[in-house]
């Protein structure tokens, strides 16, 4: 390329920083051994914040670079915002579990950093190739880190269903790439939209519908969900927070961008399938989640309901549906951090708890804790006023302006059934007669991320419409002109 | 007879569909679901290069480069996560992955 420079690769910046910082870590850990984990796990926060703020200092426009393969602009840039502090916040959660659990390999924060920069470039793809890299740079270190608890049967297992799962859903993916390709001529979102616009063919057709399936494995998304309850169970609760935290932001991210941008001219045909996409989640994620007793397996049906509702604002297809489900990933994420802070700290003789009944008598022996997971619980079944009731109503309310009459109804009724196991925990928390005490420490980093996460969800109530503005800024964004 | 584009296509598709009804309905042995995976990506290779060839444009041939190395690396991620799973418990039959169920 002749007009190359290094001022074309500055929209860049925030993922070349990352991936040169994971380099240096990477001989930091390989010269000083396990005992630095610590020392890593800190300076990947700070690496965190400081790529945050090298994207929040772009100049907000639109800018493409690699020759068109990667995008930066207001969107991609809320997104980031949102998957970094995820992994700051997950980072944070990890160290004292780990220490632990004796799980003290350097390369853990490491491998979150890694995937952070697939999921980086995930958002900002704008080229089929860089899609499929960056997804297969996330999904590879997130196969890495279910696994990472290598001498315990379940993290091993959980590994290993998630990696071949994983591998299919690429392959799917591919496939349709491959069509999409052969039929449209081109892999660049902008040429493929324009292709699409001109001339739709049947081939082009199944290459979406098979893109979508690979990416909804990606989300979880009813019917490809099969493997979450598992490998949200099998893997180290550090790293199923992480999991529930993060990597599904991403992909509800990258998803949104090839809707709206090279298969808008598809939108009859990619609404259907979201539709069921959203439907199915919100049924199986409701009523699969009733018969759970592993904390950690109630948490994966809950995500895969969330999905649903989250998937609702694609299927409305507006501007209000896009910042809904910014908004809702957004509020989502919050309140998972809080409610993995607490699990993460029910401890009894060095054991990490994990049933549902082990939660019984938190309100007896650790009443704060208690109290904030009923905060959280609350937020999450939906109850008003706390963020989490202003996250589906925007959902609800945008689909309901799309005509979507069927689907928000699937949604308000599912999210009565889910309310019932979220209300269950705290039935157990307060009422069921307490067991013997827990073991007390808990770090002050986990406390920040309490106080953090409860302290938005309690009083996100004061300026409701700060946040909303900002995630609908970015999606008008993504959304063709016409419509918004 | 001359070969036209789709006949690359249907030997791909017949391979991808044979690699996804391997995973499937094997039950012996998780190697067999790691060949099963490198034909799925090996199959959309051939899509690649055909439809790169029959459009007189390199993309394609570009992303079945992307595509080797990556699967490289899958199939490295995938045989050391193999390997922990034999180590810890004994097996790598597929009924075998069952410690959980729901």
């Amino acid at each position: 390329m002749s007009d190359f420079s290094l001022s074309s690769l500055m929209p860049l910046a925030p993922e070349l920083f990352l991936a040169v910082a994971g380099m240096v870590l990477l001989v930091v850990g390989a010269f000083m051994g396990n005992r630095s984990l610590r020392l890593i796990s800190w300076a990947s926060v700070v690496c965190y914040g400081i790529a945050a703020v090298m994207v929040v200092s772009g100049d907000g426009g639109r800018a493409e670079t690699l020759g068109g393969m990667f995008v930066m602009d207001g969107y991609a840039e809320l997104i980031k915002i949102f998957i970094l502090v995820g992994l700051a916040v997950s980072a944070i959660l990890s160290i004292q579990y780990l220490y632990q659990e004796q799980i003290l390999k350097f390369e853990y924060p490491i491998l979150i950093l890694f995937s952070g920069i697939g999921m980086m470039l995930m958002v900002s793809a704008h080229d089929l190739l860089s899609l499929y890299v960056a997804l297969e740079l996330q999904s590879l270190s997130l196969y890495v880190l279910a696994a990472i608890r290598r001498t315990h049967l379940r993290s091993a297992e959980s590994g290993m269903k998630y990696f071949i799962l994983g591998a299919i859903s690429s392959g799917v993916l591919l496939f349709g790439i491959s069509l999409i390709y052969g039929y449209t001529g081109t892999t660049n979102f902008a040429l493929i939209g324009q292709a699409l616009g001109a001339e739709i063919s049947l081939g082009a057709l199944i290459g979406m519908v098979f893109i979508l399936a690979g990416l909804a494995f990606k989300v979880s998304a009813v019917p490809f969900h099969m493997w979450t309850p598992d490998v949200y169970e099998g893997a180290p609760t550090s790293v199923t927070a992480f999991f529930a935290l993060v990597p599904k932001l991403a992909a509800l991210g990258l998803i949104a961008r090839l809707v709206f941008e090279p298969f808008y001219p598809l939108q009859d045909d990619w609404v259907q399938i979201i539709w069921i996409l959203s439907a199915a989640s919100m049924l199986v994620g409701a009523f699969a989640g009733l018969r759970q007793e592993n904390i950690k397996r109630l948490l994966a049906y809950s995500s895969i309901g969330n999905m649903g509702y989250a998937l609702m604002g694609i299927a409305a297809g507006t501007t209000a549906g896009l910042s809904g489900l910014i908004f809702y990933m957004a509020v989502y994420m919050i309140m998972t951090a809080g409610t993995f802070a607490v699990i993460l700290s029910m401890r009894r003789q060095d054991v990490n708890l994990e049933k549902i009944s082990d939660l019984a008598g938190l309100s007896h022996h650790m009443p704060k804790l208690a109290y904030i997971l009923a905060i959280l619980m609350f937020s999450m079944s939906g109850i008003p006023p706390l963020a989490g009731f202003f996250g589906k109503f925007v959902i609800f309310q945008s689909a309901m302006e799309s005509h979507l009459y069927v689907l928000a109804v699937i949604g308000v009724l599912t999210s009565v059934v889910s309310a019932y196991y979220y209300l269950r925990v705290i039935k157990v928390m307060f009422f069921d007669t307490p067991a013997e005490p827990y073991d007390g420490h808990i770090s002050w980093g986990r406390w920040i991320v309490l106080a953090g996460s409860v302290g938005f969800i309690l009083l996100f109530i004061i300026s409701p419409s700060s946040l909303l503005d900002i995630c609908r800024t970015a999606a008008v964004y993504l959304i063709p002109s016409s419509l918004s | 007879m001359e070969i036209e584009l789709s006949h690359y296509l249907s030997l791909a598709a017949i391979l991808f569909t044979i690699g996804v009804f391997g995973i499937f309905l094997n039950r012996r042995n998780v190697i067999i679901i790691l060949m099963c995976i490198e034909l799925m990506l090996l199959a959309v290779n051939i899509n690649f290069v055909a439809f790169s060839s029959f459009l007189g444009d390199l993309t394609g041939q570009v992303f079945t480069m992307f595509i080797l190395t990556v699967a490289a690396a899958e199939a490295a991620i995938g045989l050391a996560i193999l390997v922990v799973f034999f180590r810890t418990k004994g097996s790598i039959g597929v009924e075998d992955i069952s410690a959980m169920k729901g």
